[in-house]
């Protein structure tokens, strides 16, 4: 209790500092045309609409895929230390930020989006099967006769146990991908993201409602359309389909690791003596000024404001789906608004609130806030349904109070400071939007094509998120929070 | 030289004692029954003893160390897992060889699990998941057999069968028992523990089940 007392006066006196303000002049206008967009959805708006369905689908599984080819060999070392922190890396900088790194060695090609997916996610997938195969009942291993091959110990004693909740996990992972992918559409690749971003800006609400109402009908179907035994086939039609033409030429590549990213100082010096050294002393002095420290203070900011928004959000969310609090009906339509809140990237919730209340910080830490709370909101219900509760309990409000909340509590703190991390890594790419966190400082050094900026930039906001993560995990020890693996 | 020795045998887990002074000897051709309440000792002195043998012995632990989510014939196959070549197992993991198959069945049949050959651990029973362990010790073929308890949620009649078919097919026999009848019947010489201390080591021919009470009296 104390602990979120803490964070909530924190989260308030920060907002103090913050930039929340509507600076649109009337909300309600557009309110009412986005209104009727949703209502009157518009299918055959674009022709390429199916093709980016397609390509935002295929994204998805290449990257997913590869993301899991890369992953599990890192699990299995991932007791190294260095792996470990190798892994910690590639999955604090966002897919967004990758992509726009990929997009200056490969260009506007195919490899740009699967690689932005596969990576992060592969720094993912190793930590979260490393702790599945930590987990992994060792009771068989005394029965197991000596001599035998580790390989054939980790198959028969290790592996059959894990399987299951590698797929689960997977299929999580999937539906990420399909949020991340549809996102990757917003810096060019050809996915719904492109248009939904020219939809918006031209303020073609219905086909903005299509692609939306495809794209939750695409990832609500999931579970019916994947099938372990149909990921080989859909790995073969997505490598078919999707354009694989592009610009990329290997003097690109070298380019950019042997001269874009170095620090401009350094590019222009002649040899490496004291006059380029302080002239690097300056550059980074000039950049953490003018940039890195804003953009630090104003992503902490958000994130906390958002964290404390997820947590107010959730509480009032998880009763809707809940059996303990509503009927068939209202469950029904609780899950329905869960889903859609879910479902949509935040980019894009944070991009329709950002349209109807203009620039500052107020919209990203709805977006956030809805998006996140939808999250943790759908597994606290879930998880209050496999409560027994006695049989003279209250019901309603007293019911919430007294029983239920009492009891989920540590739950819920648990799966929040999970969602911690996630919030900073969704905060800091939101900066894209115009909110001048991180993300903001980055996309504009590339879009000035100063890469140097931007890497160093970039680095800052993964140290960052990496230590974001090891305060939530220390946190987490502290209280004695255990939830599951599911969620990272 | 026994087959089989301990000297003044003292183990201690964070503190307590769970054996304490105990020298024992072992001949190959045995039948042991350890008897005595639970914590008097027995899975630790069990388990000492296979430790020592390890290389020629099969043991059926007490948690039974299935794998849960693969198949009675996979479980069972587990028991020869260092006879093969490593990728013969995995091939044999992804697709049941039919090889394999005709060496497990006639052991699931003496121990009537033969119709669950191909049913996951966790869709058995208690009992039936005992059965599967000792039908994967029995699998290793080798001249010892361990057992903690091996027939504790075995049904009587299944009881019979399972020791019979242990008995017949290993040398050398230890298993830790809690039933009185089965124990005398099945073993050449029980020997009984109470906290952690050798209080009975007699042959079966000389004992009434009724002996055997006063271990259980505490």
């Amino acid at each position: 209790m104390r602990t979120s007392l803490g964070f909530l006066l924190v989260a308030i006196i920060l907002g103090l500092f913050g930039d929340f303000e509507i600076t649109t002049v009337d909300p309600w206008i557009e309110i009412k045309r986005m209104a009727l967009g949703s209502i009157t959805p518009d299918f055959q708006a674009t022709e390429d609409l199916l093709t980016a369905v397609i390509n935002t689908i295929s994204f998805a599984i290449l990257g997913v895929a590869l993301g899991n080819a890369l992953g599990f060999p890192l699990a299995l070392v991932f007791k190294f230390r260095i792996i470990r922190v190798f892994c910690a890396f590639i999955r604090s900088v966002h897919e967004l930020f990758w992509a726009l790194i990929f997009l200056q060695i490969f260009g506007l090609t195919s490899l740009t989006g699967i690689l932005a997916i596969a990576i992060p996610y592969a720094g993912i997938f190793a930590k979260v099967y490393s702790e599945i195969l930590e987990e992994s009942n060792q009771a068989p291993l005394q029965a197991v006769p000596s001599g035998t091959s580790n390989i054939s110990i980790f198959m028969f004693v290790r592996m059959p146990d894990a399987w299951v909740h590698f797929k689960t996990y997977a299929l999580y992972r999937l539906e990420c991908g399909l949020r991340s992918s549809a996102v990757l559409g917003f810096v060019g690749l050809p996915t719904i993201g492109f248009h939904l971003e020219s939809a918006f800006s031209q303020g073609k609400y219905s086909e903005v409602a299509a692609l939306l109402i495809i794209f939750y009908v695409v990832i609500a179907a999931i579970r019916m359309w994947v099938h372990v035994r149909l990921v080989p086939l859909y790995i073969i039609l997505a490598l078919l389909f999707i354009p694989w033409a592009g610009e990329f030429t290997i003097n690109n590549a070298v380019r950019f690791f042997t001269f874009d990213i170095l620090p401009y100082p350094l590019r222009v010096a002649e040899s490496f003596d004291m006059a380029t050294l302080s002239a690097l002393g300056a550059w980074l002095a000039t950049i953490w000024t003018e940039q890195a420290f804003p953009g630090i203070i104003s992503t902490i900011i958000l994130t906390q404001v958002a964290l404390v928004g997820t947590a107010a959000l959730t509480l009032v969310f998880f009763p809707l789906i809940s059996t303990k609090f509503f009927n068939v009906f209202g469950r029904s339509t609780g899950h329905l608004f869960l889903v859609i809140l879910r479902s949509t990237p935040e980019y894009v919730l944070a991009l329709i609130f950002l349209l109807l209340w203009g620039p500052s910080m107020l919209p990203a830490a709805v977006a956030l806030a809805f998006h996140n709370g939808a999250i943790i909101g759908h597994l606290m219900g879930r998880y209050t349904d496999d409560m027994v509760l006695r049989p003279d309990s209250p019901k309603g409000l007293n019911l919430y109070s007294y029983d239920i909340l009492p009891r989920i509590y540590p739950q819920f703190l648990a799966f929040l400071f999970y969602r911690w991390e996630v919030i900073m890594r969704e905060t800091a790419i939101l900066g894209i939007l115009g909110i001048a966190t991180l993300g903001f400082y980055i996309d504009s050094a590339f879009a000035d094509l100063r890469f140097d900026r931007a890497l160093f930039l970039i680095i800052i906001t993964a140290i960052l998120n990496i230590c974001i993560d090891s305060l939530s995990s220390y946190i987490r020890r502290r209280l004695r929070l255990r939830t599951t693996v599911e969620l990272t | 030289m026994s087959f089989l020795e301990l000297k003044n045998a003292t183990v201690s887990y964070s503190g307590t004692q769970v054996l304490n002074d105990l020298s024992l000897k072992i001949e190959r051709g045995e039948k042991i029954a350890l008897v005595g309440q639970s914590g008097a000792g027995k899975s630790t002195l069990l388990n000492l003893l296979y430790q020592k043998c390890k290389n020629d012995a099969a043991l059926v632990p007490q948690d039974l160390g299935l794998v849960s989510s693969l198949t009675v014939f996979h479980n069972v196959y587990m028991g020869q897992l260092n006879q093969r070549p490593t990728w013969y197992n995995i091939a044999n993991l992804l697709k049941p060889l039919q090889k394999e198959v005709d060496q497990i069945s006639p052991i699931l049949y003496q121990l009537g699990l033969e119709e669950k050959i191909f049913e996951p651990i966790r869709e058995l029973s208690g009992g039936q998941q005992q059965r599967t362990a000792v039908a994967r010790a029995m699998y290793r073929n080798s001249s010892t057999f361990f057992g903690d308890e091996p027939v504790s949620a075995v049904d009587d009649h299944q009881s019979h069968k399972v020791l019979e078919a242990i008995s017949i097919s290993h040398e050398t026999v230890i298993l830790s028992m809690h039933d009185m009848r089965l124990a005398l019947k099945y073993s050449s010489r029980v020997i009984g523990l109470m906290d952690g201390k050798l209080v009975m080591n007699e042959p079966s021919g000389n004992l009434k089940a009724a002996d055997l009470d006063h271990l259980y009296k505490h």
